[in-house]
């Protein structure tokens, strides 16, 4: 099930030390922005009297990853979706497919390329935890495997049912993703996204493509056949008249 | 016709809309210069919110969707054998293969780093519908050219090669129909990945047929508003001996695709959304009024489809409602959810219009120079009209 992330909204006091950090890891330029941007992976806002962490969710099955058609996005066995900055062509599908709204881009490059949270994947491969989870003070955002982070999280909403919304976001959403929140205020007041199918949305793309080596086979066939069948009249049509012709000369 | 290759540039005479297309050309070559210094930020009005414009919208698209009469002809009169349609079969190829090299122009624009569009052949992504895109774009271009081959093969007295090219007709038909079928219903099949950002009114499961057909639908209609073009800028009669049986058959594509239309409506029960009456229910109702109602109810009396005003009439409505259908698509039915409006750039605006206009001008050029239409090229206009 690889790596993952929980965060806690109710224990996130909004220092942005996590935002700091990412920036200085990830080497991205200028301050920290209000809103993700290809230069800021992750922000904290103010919602509803809690604070809520923005950034990549890293799906189990990525739609960016599904829809990206030089395979630059890549969901990775330890957890993170990586992105391969050198074989981007930047048509952007990712963006536009992405239900968490995550991927954002250079608009501002002559030479641009996306920016997204990579769940600091180098980090994660030399053992050690995200760069947000190692800076948060507060255990808000807490690293570690999936399975032990869903634990976690159920085990406090066990404990204290009064103060939590019963839901694990990031279980289900999309399919389930390596990063999850609980909360003590509904998750669509926080600004995220709750209409999201349960079903990866990659599954219904995937469900026309597959399809089309089958597709290729009897359309294939078909036209041919079509053609057949329409020369052949020609032929029997062209026979006849000269039957008849001859007929009527003998 | 001679065997020496002399082009008709003599004849040219440089009247209104040349300079109007020469200035649209300049203005094109101006938003490139800055796309490729300052970004796209600098041009459109595409965002983290709102990433793909009219670019995509209109430009790949309509291009595509328009081009869809070329493989609709070339199957009728190659695999259906209904040889009567031969003579604008040219020109419709000619048509498609414009369209495609309008879309492959726009997107070297739209793309972040263009130079790298050959990544999709060697970095392969079957799971992703826009890697079928591509490949369609790459292969049914190519499709394309060597179907219209042997027009200019045959004006510069190649003959061999274009006899080669006529026996291999029949499989060059088909895999020009097999790719279309793709890429049509592929745009469709884009949109499928977004059902929580696409409104209601337009998200279907069956996008991608409904994307196919009525590309159909519209492409007929693009022959006969390409033939109506031609007669007002070359002099040429219309000819509805042809045209009038095509129109029975836009009729019935539009006809279905109508019906499926309102069937996904009521599956994901948006009627709500109609009579609401908002900013989605109008421009829906413009779209479905204007693309299916008027003309699959006009063109349905023989009368009207007999009477070439009414004919071209309902051509145009058909494809103004093609073109509002693939932008709704594209941009009303996304905006809700990306929480923001977009309207496009004047920049974004000029490239539209530059393209459609150099394609109207290479048109143009070809039926002046090549045997588009039947009877060989045709001699300039002393007065070239809006069509040339």
């Amino acid at each position: 099930m690889g790596m993952g992330l929980l965060f806690d909204a109710t224990r996130c006091v909004g220092c942005g030390a996590c935002s700091s950090a990412c920036k200085e890891q990830n080497k991205l330029p200028g301050p920290v922005e209000e809103v993700l941007t290809a230069y800021t992976w992750t922000t904290v806002q103010p919602q509803e009297g809690l604070n809520v962490r923005r950034m990549c969710m890293h799906c189990e099955v990525p739609t960016c990853a599904s829809v990206c058609p030089v395979a630059a996005l890549v969901k990775t066995p330890d957890g993170p979706v990586v992105y391969d900055a050198q074989r981007c062509m930047g048509c952007r599908y990712c963006m536009m497919a992405c239900p968490f709204e995550i991927p954002k881009y250079q608009w501002d490059r002559p030479v641009p390329i996306v920016g997204k949270c990579i769940l600091c994947s180098s980090r994660i491969k030399e053992g050690k935890p995200t760069a947000c989870a190692e800076a948060c003070a507060y255990e808000a955002t807490v690293f570690g495997k999936k399975e032990d982070l869903v634990w976690e999280a159920r085990t406090r909403l066990r404990q204290k049912p009064g103060e939590y919304v019963n839901h694990i976001y990031g279980l289900t959403e999309a399919g389930g993703t390596s990063v999850m929140a609980i909360s003590s205020v509904p998750f669509d007041k926080l600004g995220l996204k709750t209409n999201l199918p349960g079903e990866p949305p990659a599954m219904r793309t995937w469900q026309v493509l597959s399809n089309i080596p089958d597709f290729v086979a009897v359309w294939g066939v078909l036209l041919y056949g079509v053609h057949w069948i329409t020369a052949r009249r020609e032929d029997v049509a062209h026979a006849e008249a000269k039957d008849n012709g001859r007929e009527n000369r003998s | 016709m001679t065997d020496t290759a002399t082009l008709a540039s003599r004849r040219f005479r440089p009247g209104f809309w040349t300079f109007v297309a020469g200035l649209l050309f300049l203005a094109f070559l101006t938003v490139t210069v800055i796309r490729f210094t300052k970004g796209l930020g600098a041009v459109t009005n595409l965002s983290d919110k709102f990433p793909w414009g009219i670019w995509i919208g209109f430009d790949l698209l309509c291009g595509v969707g328009l081009a869809a009469g070329a493989f609709t002809l070339t199957a009728v009169v190659h695999l259906f054998n209904l040889k009567k349609f031969e003579p604008i079969v040219r020109p419709t190829i000619l048509t498609g293969f414009l369209g495609y090299s309008f879309v492959i122009v726009a997107l070297l624009l739209d793309l972040g780093q263009p130079w790298r569009i050959w990544h999709a052949i060697i970095y392969w992504n079957p799971h992703s519908v826009m890697f079928e895109v591509a490949w369609c774009v790459m292969l049914y271009t190519t499709v394309l050219a060597v179907e219209f081959a042997p027009v200019v093969l045959e004006r510069f007295g190649f003959n061999a090669p274009a006899r080669f090219i006529h026996r291999l007709i029949t499989p060059l038909v088909i895999l020009g129909v097999m790719l279309s079928t793709l890429h049509q219903s592929s745009l469709g099949t884009l949109y499928l990945i977004v059902p929580s950002k696409l409104h209601p009114l337009w998200y279907s499961p069956m996008l991608p047929v409904q994307f196919y057909i009525s590309a159909i639908g519209a492409g007929i209609g693009m022959v006969v508003l390409e033939s109506y073009l031609s007669k007002r800028a070359f002099h040429r009669h219309l000819e509805m001996d042809l045209l009038e049986p095509l129109a029975r058959g836009m009729v019935v594509a539009l006809g279905i695709y109508g019906l499926m239309r309102i069937q996904a409506i009521q599956r994901n029960h948006a009627f709500g959304s109609i009579l609401e009456f908002g900013y989605e229910g109008r421009m829906f109702l413009l779209e479905f009024t204007l693309g299916v109602i008027l003309p699959v109810a006009l063109m349905s009396f023989r009368r009207l489809r007999s009477d070439p005003n009414w004919l071209v009439a309902g051509a145009f409505m058909a494809v103004l409602g093609f073109v509002m259908n693939r932008l709704n698509v594209s941009i009303t039915g996304m905006e809700a959810a990306s929480g923001t409006r977009y309207m496009p750039s004047a920049m974004e605006i000029i490239v539209s219009v530059g393209l459609v206009a150099t394609g109207m001008a290479v048109f143009a050029f070809a039926v002046r120079n090549f045997s588009i239409f039947p009877g060989g090229p045709i001699g300039a206009d002393p007065d070239p009209k809006p069509g040339a």
